[in-house]
């Protein structure tokens, strides 16, 4: 089920469709990623795709399917390990990142195959890929939307959030798992090495100017929206990956709004 | 009776953490909870507001709302999220994000419990630990709790800061008539501020009013052979202050 999407709207809007729900929903997640100190775990999250998108190229299924189901193995992974093991977390993480994409390597068919899972082939998107993916990335922005108070109190303390009688385990398996579909649906467009960004540099750069955390969110999401918006535009302009142009959108954020916040200190 | 504790045990990957612990609290009782480290104080509040797994009996009568302010407050200088923000957290999902002008002044109120209302607007990662303690104590209240618990409230504060923090507790107790469970290392605060006191090292070593409960013996089986009081008066205060001192 490898067919272009037939260009009723055009491959470059549907890509615009499917990127401003990557951008909404993987920036909303990186709120609470930044809060809890989980950049890393969730960088190392995306890496664990690889080998499931190998896999799945090699045996002849959706990639989709395979990064997600290696994804959701990886949430179970990170979150055993941090519970039940005294393994220290960026430790653990380290180790998964680096096996994650020696063993992802092997699996993959053609270089060609492997540079686009690694920095992103939004323009190769198929029919299957954008509904599911548009699907999939409403729901995860619908379901952060409505646990959003939840999760902020669970990143503020564990033990606060559990005394307002909130399930801080659920909760946090939750938000790994929203974060596994959207990296998922994400990496057509960034690619794995680049999603990190994606997830953590609109949130971090809309803490650095944002007065409260309403007008951080919103910046978040601005920004998150925009810089996808701006990535993929150019990299259609000048027929480049759009992973690597829409991190470049989103360096160029933080890096006004560093500038922004030494202003105003 | 308030609440009943009958046969309280708490295991924790197989480790015996509290053992049959049975004492009941009276409504408006000031309870302080004292033993040496790793004696299950914070433990039994965990138990209390149910976030543990437990043998025995917790029976709650009259209590629909428990208020917990936790003992550290470490936060991100950078994190976001202000204090009227916290408050708002404890409000509907809708009014997180707008919030009515009675919600707005319903804060303030609060805050001004223990006088912060002037810190509403200011983001918590930039507060001191005083200012937060205070914060989170006018947190703990919002909501009109009928239980108050507190987990070392001074933790951090510098001794000056530590007896207004005690004064704000025992007014709030008196103004709301509210029933407490304060853990606590401080001795002279047991002495005067609680009604009753707990005093655990993983079994119950002790229960009652100060003066009853905390013999040199009791404190001595507590704390180790070397632990005395020595009682003397302030030039300013005539209330009695028991200080516990430690030969070391």
């Amino acid at each position: 089920m490898t067919t272009a999407i037939p260009i009723i709207l055009g491959r470059l809007e549907i890509s615009l469709i499917v990127g401003t729900i990557v951008g909404i929903g993987t920036s909303l997640l990186g709120i609470f990623i930044i809060m809890k100190r989980l950049a890393l775990a969730g960088d190392a999250l995306s890496h664990v795709a690889l080998p499931g998108i190998g896999i799945a190229i090699a045996v002849g299924i959706n990639p989709f399917i395979g990064a997600l189901t290696a994804l959701i193995l990886g949430v179970i992974i990170i979150i055993a390990i941090d519970r039940h093991t005294t393994i220290p977390l960026d430790a653990a993480v380290g180790i998964i990142l680096s096996a994650a994409l020696a063993l992802g390597v092997l699996f993959f068919p053609s270089a060609e195959s492997l540079m686009d899972a690694l920095f992103g082939s939004i323009f190769k998107l198929t029919t299957t890929d954008a509904i599911v993916g548009t699907i999939l990335g409403l729901g995860v922005i619908i379901i952060t939307l409505i646990k959003f108070k939840d999760l902020i109190h669970l990143s503020l303390s564990r033990e606060l959030a559990q005394s307002e009688g909130i399930a801080v385990d659920k909760d946090e398996f939750l938000l790994l798992f929203l974060l596994a579909v959207m990296v998922a649906v994400g990496i057509k467009i960034v690619g794995i090495l680049l999603l990190g960004a994606l997830v953590v540099i609109p949130a971090a750069a809309a803490r650095n100017i944002g007065r409260d955390m309403r007008n951080v969110t919103m910046l978040t999401v601005i920004f998150g929206l925009s810089t996808v918006i701006a990535g993929i535009t150019l990299a259609a302009q000048l027929q480049m990956p759009s992973g690597p142009m829409v991190v470049f959108a989103n360096v160029l954020i933080f890096s006004i709004s560093l500038f922004w916040s030494g202003v105003k200190n | 009776m308030f609440l009943e504790i009958k046969n309280l045990t708490v295991k924790m990957g197989g480790r015996l953490i509290l053992d049959d612990i049975s004492f009941n609290v009276e409504k408006g009782d000031v309870v302080a909870v004292i033993g040496p480290n790793g004696a299950g104080k914070t433990t039994l509040l965990k138990a209390l507001m149910g976030l543990l797994p437990y043998e025995g009996e917790i029976i709650r009568h009259q209590i629909a709302k428990i208020g917990y302010v936790p003992q550290r407050f470490a936060f991100d200088t950078a994190f976001p999220l202000t204090v009227e923000e916290l408050f708002l957290l404890k409000t509907g999902r809708r009014s997180f994000w707008w919030p009515s002008s009675l919600q707005k002044a319903d804060i303030v109120k609060a805050l001004s419990h223990t006088q912060v209302e002037s810190l509403r607007k200011q983001k918590i990662g930039q507060l001191s630990t005083g200012q937060l303690q205070r914060v989170f104590i006018a947190y703990a209240l919002f909501g009109q709790p009928d239980l108050l618990l507190f987990d070392e409230p001074t933790a951090g504060i510098d001794i000056g800061a530590e007896m207004t923090v005690y004064n704000l507790l025992q007014k709030i107790s008196r103004e709301h008539k509210l029933t407490m469970m304060i853990v606590s290392h401080e001795l002279n605060v047991v002495f005067r501020y609680a009604t009753n006191v707990v005093c655990l090292n993983k079994r119950l070593a002790c229960y009652g009013t100060p003066s009853e409960a905390l013999s040199s013996e009791q404190l001595q089986k507590l704390y180790g052979p070397h632990t005395a009081f020595y009682a003397h008066n302030h030039k300013d205060n005539e209330e009695i202050n028991n200080e516990k001192t430690a030969d070391n």
